[in-house]
């Protein structure tokens, strides 16, 4: 146990250290009261579409029919630094590079190594090295180092709370409501009704708490459409929202399904294309509800792995290791790409883009920048094994 | 009335109908053990509901229409053209609209209940969800075809039907898969668009339908596995020509498409007999005891607690070896189970078993598809639209989020308005729940302030919640 510890710590912080420097200080004087947003991309997105190593001499013999091209080719990617462009369906994002906000990681996966989209969610979420029967996530965990007061909380946007916010520190979750709403009165019954079941109580608790906030004060007074499959603008505007509110939670964790292209993913257009102009959109939508509090906003977008690198027989990927993940925000000082670039000229288990950096680096920096956390604590208290 | 009969028709059921619970006391185990291995009690009368070939075919009538309006797109009679919604309506309207209905109808009015519980479990285990286009027509005929008459037959037997079947064929990609060595394959090189292996399949009944996640095979057996099962596809206009005059829409083994040579799976070998090839490979896996393992803890799960008690996981594990796998024999064993008896009501209920149960209770009979299919949505678990082939999760802390309650109670709010024509509050509280229900939630209910707030209480209590 000691051991894989120290290897892990000693790992992060041999890589990390040198990342944050440039922006702890940045953090520290700011404030300690940024705001950390995650969004997991569900089912694995292919991260050689959207940053496309085209500089790469392999990259067009492995994924003929879907490549992409290199800046201002018909099928043109974004710039970002030499031999690497982002997909043309991310514009805000890359509008966000360009003013120096958004960094990447390519080649990134968390210590998963086989093939599950459902255990390799639950290790992304976890932080550790293998999973543990603790079954709390990272993201709770480092929730739970910051001073005591309403924003020590987290909130999930969606009808559950995931892995990455369960744990000690205060989680809660929020969607849009059905109407007609239910009364405070009939709610204060069974907050009564509850009193023996710990399960039921609390969750009606946080629940009206929470409601309260993303409807601006006012008991369930909002009656908004429900974020349609496809489309995750909605979802980032309500936690735009609930981050905004005065004393609302440090931090917010968004889904977002639909990554799973196995057969007909698309290049410049089509399916994996329109999911990331939906990404995009809520990159905007979020940048945008959050107003004078994107300043402070840090955004960890990571996916539980990569997909194959070649082309497979139905125009598809299947489940991968590397993959890209991305750093971003109003509070970030970005314009880099982290890690290291593998190549495509030898590939894990024959098949995949290597794993050559751990995505958890990206985790520390991103925590360590949103909320002035000492990073070292961060690495050894949130990321141990 | 005893506890037991409680228990029988929510635990083991999907809640009891009006007047319900006094017959199952005369003797609950006998009532449950009375709907196992009978064929009649998982049977869903098809009065109207499309076969997977006619769904096919009503497919396939779309996406052709749909092909000829963009060929005409600049067409000078422009009230030719249909309206792409109207159309898309037209198709949902005659296959999963009525599926969900007649599947709703089924589980509110069956006076088998367990057995419904049973079907939608192996359904759920054998996800095939409505993701697209593609997907959408199929899952109600699925569950019919595949899943309903093999419930209470053999678990190697049931997992062939539901892995060949049209609908999984295509929702787990299959149907498109061809050997790379196959002679589809080399008749079509030097052709732009080279179809070839797709794993998605035997990933997932390798992962999800048998041995499990931590199963203990290697990513080589998942490839050798998709190798084995090409040529398994759907008859359709792709391999016409191969598919030599089988009917549209069914499932057919294609020689032409089937990747020659033996494979190793599991260390086993399984000699080149092309069509059995994959059939053998299944009958291996159902027979690994991984497999009686998984399937035990997730019966005992899905029944009795989220951390099942490991006494009722061994004996249901004991019932499946030495049955072979007779998933009759498995009911059998979870009824006579004293773990399953237990007063504690342990389990949570998922919102589709929520809106059935409020169903039942208010002895609902005809129902309005459209504005059901929204509320199961809106709860968060429309029928066959699992996110993922994982099926829908199964332990509380995946339905009980703090927003997930609040959508609950805003839709008894809704539901109390319409039960209230009928019942008194606590009169209905008493016909659902019997002795199960506490005084504490008979002095909350009768001291409400209006009916509809009583019959929210009944329907939120802890009791009805959980089973």
């Amino acid at each position: 146990m000691t051991n894989r510890r120290t290897l892990l710590t000693a790992g992060l912080s041999g890589l990390s250290l040198a990342m944050l420097g440039g922006t702890a200080s940045f953090a520290q004087a700011a404030t300690t009261s940024g705001k950390f947003v995650f969004i997991i991309l569900r089912g694995a997105m292919d991260g050689l579409t959207a940053v496309v190593p085209y500089g790469d001499p392999n990259y067009q013999s492995f994924r003929g029919a879907i490549a992409l091209d290199g800046p201002g080719g018909p099928n043109g990617t974004l710039p970002l630094v030499d031999g690497f462009g982002l997909h043309p369906a991310l514009k805000e994002m890359h509008g966000l590079w360009q003013k120096g906000h958004m960094s990447f990681m390519h080649a990134a996966a968390s210590p998963y190594r086989e093939r599950s989209h459902f255990d390799a969610q639950d290790l992304l979420e976890a932080g550790t090295t293998q999973m543990t029967s603790a079954r709390s996530g990272w993201m709770n965990r480092a929730l739970a180092m910051l001073p005591n007061g309403p924003h020590q909380e987290g909130v999930a946007i969606g009808r559950t709370i995931p892995l990455v916010l369960r744990g000690p520190a205060k989680a809660t979750s929020w969607a849009p409501p059905l109407a007609p709403e239910s009364d405070m009165d009939t709610l204060a019954r069974l907050s009564d009704l509850y009193a023996g079941d710990a399960m039921l109580s609390n969750a009606l608790a946080m629940a009206i708490e929470t409601d309260r906030i993303a409807d601006g004060g006012t008991m369930m007074g909002g009656n908004e459409g429900r974020g349609r499959q496809g489309a995750y603008a909605p979802l980032t505007s309500a936690a735009a929202r609930i981050l905004a509110a005065p004393g609302g939670p440090a931090g917010a964790v968004l889904s977002f399904e639909g990554w799973d292209t196995h057969a007909n993913q698309g290049g410049a257009q089509g399916q994996l294309a329109n999911r990331l102009e939906a990404l995009d959109a809520a990159i905007k939508a979020l940048r945008e509800g959050l107003g004078p509090v994107w300043a402070t906003t840090t955004v960890v977008i990571a996916t539980e792995f990569g997909r194959t690198v070649r082309v497979n027989g139905t125009g598809g990927t299947d489940h991968g290791t590397g993959g890209v993940s991305f750093l971003l925000g109003g509070a970030v000082k970005g314009g880099k790409m982290l890690g290291d670039w593998p190549g495509l000229n030898r590939l894990y288990e024959d098949r995949d883009l290597v794993p050559a950096n751990d995505v958890r680096h990206l985790f520390a920096q991103g925590l360590t920048n949103a909320w002035g956390l000492d990073s070292q604590a961060v690495l050894s208290r949130v990321f141990t094994a | 009335m005893s506890l037991n009969a409680v228990i029988a028709a929510n635990r083991f059921g999907l809640g009891a109908r009006p007047g319900e619970l006094a017959q199952i006391a005369r003797d609950p185990k006998a009532w449950l053990m009375s709907q196992i291995g009978n064929a009649a009690s998982t049977n869903l009368p098809a009065n109207g509901l499309l076969s997977s070939a006619q769904a096919f075919e009503a497919l396939q009538g779309y996406q052709q229409a749909r092909a000829a309006q963009q060929r005409n797109a600049q067409s000078p009679n422009p009230a030719a053209n249909v309206d792409e919604r109207v159309r898309l309506a037209d198709l949902i309207s005659k296959t999963t609209g009525p599926e969900i209905e007649a599947r709703i109808q089924h589980a509110v009015t069956t006076p088998a209940p367990f057995a419904e519980r049973w079907v939608q479990f192996w359904s759920n285990h054998f996800t095939m969800a409505a993701r697209n286009l593609q997907t959408t027509p199929f899952p109600g005929s699925f569950e019919r075809e595949a899943i309903r008459p093999h419930v209470w037959g053999r678990f190697e037997d049931l997992l062939v039907k539901a892995d060949t079947h049209v609908g999984m064929l295509i929702y787990l990609d299959q149907a498109q898969s061809i050997g790379p060595n196959s002679q589809a394959a080399q008749n079509q090189q030097g052709r732009r668009r080279v179809a070839g292996l797709n794993e998605n399949l035997a990933r997932e009944i390798l992962e999800l339908h048998t041995l499990g996640a931590d199963g203990g095979y290697t990513q080589a057996d998942v490839t050798e596995f998709a190798r084995a099962l090409t040529g398994w596809t759907v008859a359709g206009p792709r391999v016409r020509r191969l598919a030599q005059g089988a009917e549209m829409g069914t499932t057919i083994f294609v020689s032409a498409l089937h990747e020659p040579g033996s494979r190793t799976i599991l260390g086993k070998n399984f000699p080149a007999t092309g069509e059995r090839q994959a059939l053998d490979i299944l009958a291996h896996l159902a027979r690994q005891p991984s497999v009686a393992k998984r399937i035990a803890f997730k019966l005992a799960q899905h029944f009795v607690a989220d951390d099942p008690p490991p006494a009722l996981v061994t004996r249901l594990e004991n019932a499946f070896l030495q049955s072979r796998g007779d998933l009759s024999a498995l009911a059998k064993t979870l009824v006579q189970s004293p773990e399953a008896w237990t007063p504690e009501a342990q389990k949570f209920k998922t919102p589709n078993d929520f809106l059935l149960s409020t169903m039942r209770a208010s002895g609902a009979n005809a129902t309005s598809t459209q504005a059901l299919r929204s509320t199961f949505e809106q709860l968060g678990q429309t029928p066959w639209r699992a996110p993922s082939p994982k099926g829908w999760p199964d332990v509380a802390s995946e339905w009980a989020a703090p927003d997930a309650i609040l959508k609950r109670i805003d839709w008894a709010n809704l539901a109390a308005d319409v039960i209230g024509e009928t019942f008194q509050p606590l009169a209905f509280a008493e016909t659902a729940l019997g002795p199960a229900l506490t005084d504490k939630t008979k002095t909350a209910i009768s001291r409400a302030q209006t009916a509809r707030q009583g019959i929210v209480l009944a329907l939120m209590s802890p009791e009805f919640q959980r089973r």
